[in-house]
């Protein structure tokens, strides 16, 4: 079965337009603004592409929000929605650096340990909206909303914890064991002058990796998509549909909570209070959405949304809003939501076109 | 029928969707007073035609005429303005509100700023008498049957001064007393110069009202004849293009052991109303029982139970001799019952799935199709191939098509080849020809016969009287619950089986 590639059927193509189409927008309100969005762009771009160094930190930024995304992207192909992968993110994160902070282990195994613990928060997170759902029909985007909110008090009450906090003052914890850490071995971290490199990315592509095999190639990714996209024939079939649903929620969950032990453990080194949510899993809802649920499409949204951070925190030094990364994110999220109304004008225009 | 006035006429409509013609050139007469017939196969684009003409649709090519002026109609408000309804096969009714009510929604005729209900509930009640249809303008559409359901939508397109009555497939959930009195109110409806155009699939009717049909094949006009002419096998092998076998061949074959027993089963529906109230029912190896009745009379819980989709209060369910009550659809599929589920899109399919993953949704943590967890998509794609040469699932080479894609007759062949692979002791077959033409009908009935003959037992669920007593050795009429008659399926008669539905004792 051969198909004639048609572009205006593509979703990569829509994609793209619709990144074109944010930076545009994102070109007006920098010149309302006052700004000359060549100079801004510049800036964005020489911050990413000018040196080795920017692009392993653009893979750094990216890490995080693409295991959020792959988890998003999960939930989505089984039929649910995980809107908790922020709550997810933040139990993850905060049972990494507990475990770090705590536990003596020899190198390899602590960050093991660490990363396990946190696979697990993630999922028990999700797995207990997910019970809410299929025992006592409570919809799981209310609870996933609330229990991002639980997730985080809980994160902050941990952390001004005494044998968590660090000692003398501050906002943070202690720094986590460097036995826990998952950044590269010095020469290369000397070698690259990213004193942050970890192994978060080749993590996040694994997760992807497995992801995909899961889904495509899995008996098990083929009852959780039978149940995600019609559940009636999936239980008519003799499938159990609730022990699909929890299955799927709970790996969302984990793969969030890894996203949260990735920065924990590569990035940060130490959990800090938390003045507003963070947002890790509200971007992965982006990075799913910009990469059409697939996982090895949320590589590259990710690594794009990553880039899109790390070039935007370099703004300010040109004097220009690093919100306007936000204008544009949210500009490309609503083109592609409406890229079926591009799609339908495109065929519309090629049959006249073709008459 | 008034030959001269010309009502409606359709000029070589083209209707393309991207690639995919739809109708190409089709040719459509209809005359003041007649009732026209249009008749096809399965996605043979009946439909569509109608869509066109009700304005749902605009035609990439051809022309309208309606009563001589050509139109272009942008949607149907411009087709209702010309003198054209149309009554869907799914009726749009709000079901709380008043027959009155849902006839003037929408156009309601007022006094000052209220709504001048008086008025427009006279208006009904003429309406109604003029043809008979005798609708009681205060009740409630949810307290009044499906056939009275229909007539409100038929009075809700003559409200709004149609000429020409487009009926989609109107005897699809009629009981055969309701197809008879619509089949009345049809002739009030022309003798009083009112057109209608029928789409149906079903021979019978055409012949047994209709003056003249066109038949469309694949999006091709073939031809308009005048009924009178033909017979049912000449308007089967028009809409075809081959000839077509009405008769189930059949051989007499004495039943074997008891396969499935069901004793003094009883059960609620969703509203807590005890719907099974002591049903008691055997199906025999070799044998097809047909369970005959009217809707709402407890085929579908008895069904859903049967299929473990939902639990009884109490009784027993036996497969031969193994108790299974109340298991889960797994076990029930273990113990031998395999179902063609009424709602193939709701419980037969997953409609995004493609077709080579449908056919293993039972089996696809079995050998061969998967091992140590992995799916083994060789033996998944040999088995489609086989399956859809074999069941004549078309388009060919539809493997890795989404089954939602397929034509419904198409998407049934794709459950029917599973079910029957299946090769379970007890096949459930629930409405399995529902919205098929005759040609997937015949094949989906050879099939089920096929299994009887291998000694499989059979339980046929359907609201079509015909399909009941062509294919079924024994008949069983279900009502309020319990079986209340049985009669064998060789002399049944469509008159004695109606009675008996509607309640009535056998004679």
């Amino acid at each position: 079965m051969k198909k004639k590639f048609n572009l205006f059927e593509a979703d990569v193509f829509y994609t793209i337009l619709a990144i074109i189409i944010g930076f545009i927008i994102g070109a007006i309100f920098l010149v309302i603004a006052g700004i000359s969005p060549a100079v801004a762009y510049g800036k964005l771009f020489s911050s990413v592409f000018s040196k080795p160094k920017y692009l392993i930190w653009t893979l750094i930024y990216a890490s995080p929000v693409i295991f959020t995304g792959l988890s998003v992207a999960f939930s989505f192909r089984t039929g649910v929605f995980n809107i908790g992968a922020e709550g997810q993110y933040i139990v993850g994160s905060l049972t990494a650096c507990v475990l770090g902070i705590l536990l003596k282990m020899p190198p390899v195994l602590h960050a093991v340990v660490c990363i396990l613990g946190a696979a697990l928060a993630g999922a028990l997170w999700s797995f207990i909206v997910g019970l809410m759902k299929v025992k006592r029909g409570i919809h799981e985007v209310l609870s996933f909303i609330m229990f991002n909110w639980i997730a985080f008090y809980l994160s902050n009450y941990v952390v001004n914890l005494e044998i968590i906090h660090k000692e003398g003052g501050g906002e943070a914890t202690k720094d986590v064991a460097a036995s826990a850490r998952i950044l590269f071995p010095q020469a290369i971290i000397k070698l690259t002058d990213c004193s942050a490199a970890n192994i978060g990315f080749i993590l996040a592509v694994a997760a992807a990796i497995a992801m995909w095999i899961i889904i495509e190639k899995t008996t098990l990714g083929f009852r959780l998509k039978a149940v995600g996209f019609n559940r009636n024939a999936a239980e008519y079939a003799g499938i159990n549909a609730d022990a699909s649903i929890l299955t799927a929620l709970s790996i969302s969950g984990a793969l969030a909570g890894i996203g949260g032990a990735v920065q924990i453990l590569g990035m940060g080194g130490r959990l800090s209070q938390l003045a507003a949510q963070e947002g890790f899993g509200f971007e992965g809802i982006t990075v799913a959405l910009v990469g059409s649920s697939s996982p090895i499409g949320c590589i590259f949204s990710g690594i794009f949304y990553g880039a899109m951070k790390y070039g935007g925190s370099k703004l300010t030094m040109v004097k220009a809003p690093s919100e306007v990364i936000n204008i544009i994110m949210g500009c490309v999220i609503i083109f592609i939501a409406i890229s079926h109304v591009f799609k339908a004008l495109f065929n519309r225009f090629s049959r006249k076109g073709a008459k | 029928m008034d030959e001269k006035t010309v009502v409606i006429e359709m000029k070589d409509i083209v209707k393309k969707f991207g690639d995919f013609t739809a109708n190409d050139g089709i040719n459509l007469t209809v005359h003041k007073g007649e009732v026209h017939a249009i008749l096809g196969e399965n996605g043979a684009g009946k439909s569509t035609l109608m869509n066109v003409l009700y304005g749902l649709y605009q035609p990439t090519s051809g022309q309208i005429f309606v009563k001589g002026k050509e139109m272009h109609f942008n949607g149907p408000k411009n087709a209702i303005e010309s003198g054209i309804g149309m009554v869907h096969q799914h009726f749009m009714l709000i079901q709380p509100f008043t027959v009155t009510d849902n006839i003037i929604l929408g156009v309601e005729p007022t006094k000052g700023l209220v709504v001048d209900k008086k008025t427009a509930r006279q208006k009904v009640v003429e309406l109604s008498e003029r043809y008979g249809m005798a609708v009681d303008p205060d009740a409630k559409i949810q307290d009044i049957s499906v056939g009275m359901q229909q007539r409100v939508e038929i009075l809700k397109v003559l409200y709004r001064g149609a000429d020409v009555l487009i009926l989609d497939e109107p005897t699809a959930s009629l009981t055969p007393q309701e197809i008879e009195e619509l089949m009345g109110i049809i002739e009030n409806l022309t003798a009083d110069g009112k057109s209608i155009i029928l789409i149906t699939h079903k021979l019978k009717e055409i012949k047994a009202c209709s003056d003249s049909c066109t038949i469309i094949r694949q999006g091709k006009y073939i031809q308009t004849v005048r009924v009178a002419d033909c017979s049912e096998n000449d308007l089967a092998a028009m809409m075809v293009g081959r000839a077509v076998s009405f008769s189930v061949n059949k051989q007499e074959q004495e039943p074997g052991d008891v396969v499935l027993e069901v004793k003094d089963l009883r059960a609620k529906d969703y509203r807590g109303v005890e719907i099974l109230q002591g049903l008691n029912l055997t199906v025999r190896s070799g044998e097809i029982v047909g369970l005959a009745g009217v809707d709402g009379n407890g085929q579908t819980e008895l069904v859903e139970i049967l299929t473990g989709l939902k639990k009884a209060e109490s009784g027993s369910v036996t497969m031969l001799g193994t108790d299974i009550f109340n298991k889960t659809p797994r076990e029930v599929f273990q113990y031998g019952v395999s179902s063609i589920p009424a709602d193939r899109q709701k419980h037969g399919l997953v409609l995004d799935f493609s077709v080579e993953d449908n056919l293993i949704l039972q089996h696809f943590e079995e050998e061969p199709f998967s091992s140590r967890g992995f799916l083994n998509r060789g033996p998944i794609r040999s088995q489609a191939s086989e399956l859809i040469e074999k069941f004549d699932v078309r388009p060919r080479a539809s493997e890795l098509r989404p089954a939602g894609t397929l034509s419904g007759g198409n998407q049934q062949k794709v459950i029917i080849a599973r079910e029957v692979t299946n090769d379970k002791e007890l096949l459930i077959a629930v409405n399995p020809t529902r919205g098929l033409d005759v040609g997937a009908i015949e094949f989906v009935h050879k099939y089920i016969v096929e299994q009887r003959n291998k000694g499989r037992a059979v339980l046929l669920v359907s609201f079509e009287l015909d399909e009941i007593m062509d294919l079924s050795d024994r008949i069983d009429v279900i009502f309020d619950g319990q079986i209340t008659g049985e009669v064998p399926g060789k002399d049944a008669n469509e008159k004695e089986l109606g009675f008996m539905m509607a309640g009535g004792k056998k004679a």
